[in-house]
């Protein structure tokens, strides 16, 4: 089954300085279990895009459809989590209390809230952090806190945008990693907005590449990678000749203008 | 903290001298004036003439006979340490050895500041009370109502414009009227000044959160009043003690202006009281313990911030 189709997808936004094409017919198919990229230069509707699929954003055109549902009806049957590019972890709330927020929200048990904190904390390496406040954690780890939180309620889908790009580079290594780790042992499907090449190759298994003014997809990759990824990987000439192609076609984006 | 002392006292010291030396010319003229009836020579010699020389002048010229300005009975301005000996008898010599004191009749004086402080404390309160419930209300409105948003805070600027001292004996007058005791025509001024300062910082406190906060609430599909309690109103909570500081120092003022126009107690009541009689002591005594009380009052509320943002978990 197919975990979201988007069909000549359009959305235009109107601004003071005119229309804005921030989605141009957008086709794309998303299965079950993928890790999908979505990278392009600023501007692009990468964001756009994934908040079409969150339904925080309402397309003018075309159809969208998430597990067979309208977006809608998908986040109401809590079919995804959303992590931003800022952790956006509530200061006033320990480790386990932001976690906690979506449960309580979504009238799960005081019981069930508890062993669901203490079980999505170990999936991102964060056990024993429960009583601590955001302040207290480095930015790495509060952005795996704000990942714990998106996965509590077992949402089968995870809408990253941009979850590292804060981060530094050897702390975004290791945070893609347990990403990976994260994604083979949930089984969870994943759309993850990125500006880096290495990232997107590193961690999908289908890279769609965009390009701005109108925004829309310029190519679509599926990965030949095995799912088993060392870092090293990245050395090898399969992941230099992806790589390549990811960064044609975000050349042929450009030349277009 | 300690570092600060030195600098406050200081400041302080400074204050003191100033004082000391304004209530040199500021007194010179009554002081003369009783120098001369017990037979001393003053230049020029009647007070016709020395009602058109300059203070500095008289002083300058009455060098030998200036003793008096530091201590005489009615003083235009009192020195310092009559202001300490006023307060120290009207609060603890009052109520210790006093006919009407504690310690005498069982009641606290109505002659003494720890009376009329209290008195004016309980109206105070009670305005800042309302004052605060009324302002965190019209804020939760403001910001969520697009009617309330449009309506209330041009009346609630307005109403910040008009004069308190000329609007209070009317609502006195008023209030009175329907029979309502005075003491909640004192807060209902009080609440009038102090609701204000916090509609404003609630408006700004539950406005804080940023759209992808908001968004986030969006994703959980999370209902109004979920994203209200847990999201808008602890988000709000600096900005609240904020302007809590600055709306318990306004109750303050309303309660005391409430008291200027009714002699019903009051350190309003005792300050305009002492002018009327001429006792410079008993004002500055009642403002010094109208700005003691402000001072504490802000301390507090800034205390129950620490405990509460501590609490909390923000970082100290
Ligand atoms: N709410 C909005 N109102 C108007 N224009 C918007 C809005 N959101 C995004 N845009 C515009 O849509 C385009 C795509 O934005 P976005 O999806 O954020 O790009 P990306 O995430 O790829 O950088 C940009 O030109 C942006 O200015
Ligand atoms: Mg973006």
């Amino acid at each position: 089954m197919k975990c979201v189709t988007a069909r000549s997808l359009d959305l235009t936004f109107q601004t003071n300085d005119g229309p804005v094409h921030a989605l141009k017919d957008v086709n794309l198919e998303i299965g079950k279990g993928e890790f999908v990229s979505f990278i392009g230069p600023s501007g692009c509707g990468k964001t756009t895009f994934l908040r079409c699929i969150a339904g925080l954003e309402q397309p003018t055109g075309g159809e969208i459809s998430v597990n067979g549902m309208t977006p809608d009806a998908a986040r109401k049957a809590r079919a995804y989590g959303y992590v931003f590019q800022a952790a956006g972890l509530y200061p006033w709330r320990t480790i386990g209390g932001n976690i906690k927020l979506p449960l309580e929200i979504m009238g799960f048990s005081k019981a069930e809230q508890n062993a669901r904190v203490t079980r999505v904390l170990e999936l991102v390496d964060l056990a024993g952090f429960e009583k601590k406040f955001p302040w207290q954690l480095s930015g790495g780890m509060q952005q795996r806190a704000s990942i714990a939180r998106a996965l509590a309620f077992d949402a089968d889908i995870l809408l990253m945008d941009e979850p590292f790009g804060a981060l530094d580079e050897i702390v975004r290594d290791h945070l893609n990693e347990q990403l990976l780790a994260l994604w083979a042992r949930t089984e969870k499907t994943i759309g993850f907005v990125t500006h880096s090449i290495p990232e997107a190759v590193y961690l999908s298994t289908k890279i769609v590449v965009m390009s701005p003014r109108p925004g829309r997809i310029t190519d679509v990759i599926d990965s030949p990678l095995p799912k088993e990824r060392p870092l090293d990987i990245r050395d090898s000439p399969e992941f230099i000749e992806i790589a390549h192609r990811v960064r044609d076609g975000l050349r042929a984006g450009h030349i277009d203008e | 903290m300690k570092g600060s002392v030195g600098p406050v006292l200081a400041i302080l010291a400074v204050l003191v001298a100033v004082w000391y030396a304004a209530a040199v010319p500021m007194n010179v003229k009554e002081v003369l004036t009783q120098a001369e009836r017990d037979g001393a020579v003053i230049e020029p010699g009647s007070a016709a003439e020395r009602r058109d020389v300059g203070r500095w002048a008289l002083v300058f010229s009455n060098v030998e006979n200036l003793g008096a300005t530091w201590s005489s009975e009615r003083s235009r301005l009192p020195a310092p340490h009559q202001v300490v000996a006023e307060l120290w008898k009207s609060t603890w010599v009052e109520e210790t050895t006093g006919r009407r004191g504690i310690v005498r009749s069982g009641s606290l004086s109505n002659r003494s500041l720890v009376y009329h402080g209290g008195v004016t404390l309980g109206a105070t309160a009670l305005g800042f009370v309302i004052g605060a419930l009324a302002g965190v209300l019209l804020a939760v409105g403001i910001v969520y109502s697009r009617v309330m948003d449009m309506s209330v805070m041009p009346w609630a600027i307005i109403s910040q414009t008009i004069p308190i001292v000329a609007l209070a004996p009317m609502i006195i007058v008023v209030l009175y009227s329907i029979g309502l005791p005075g003491l909640f025509a004192k807060a209902v001024i009080s609440a009038y000044l102090s609701f204000f300062p916090v509609v404003v910082g609630m408006v700004k406190g539950l406005r804080a959160p940023d759209h992808m906060q908001l968004d986030l609430m969006r994703t959980y599909s999370a209902s109004k009043s979920d994203t209200f309690w847990k999201l808008r109103l602890p988000a709000s909570v600096p900005y609240l003690f904020a302007s809590l500081k600055i709306g318990i120092a306004a109750s303050l003022v309303g309660a005391i202006v409430g008291e200027l126009p009714v002699q019903r107690g009051g350190l309003g009541a005792r300050m305009l009281g002492g002018s009327y009689y001429g006792q410079t002591e008993q004002i500055w005594a009642a403002l010094f313990v109208a700005a003691l009380m402000a001072a504490f009052l802000v301390w507090f509320i800034g205390w129950l911030e620490r405990r509460t943002l501590r609490a909390m978990g923000v970082q100290a």
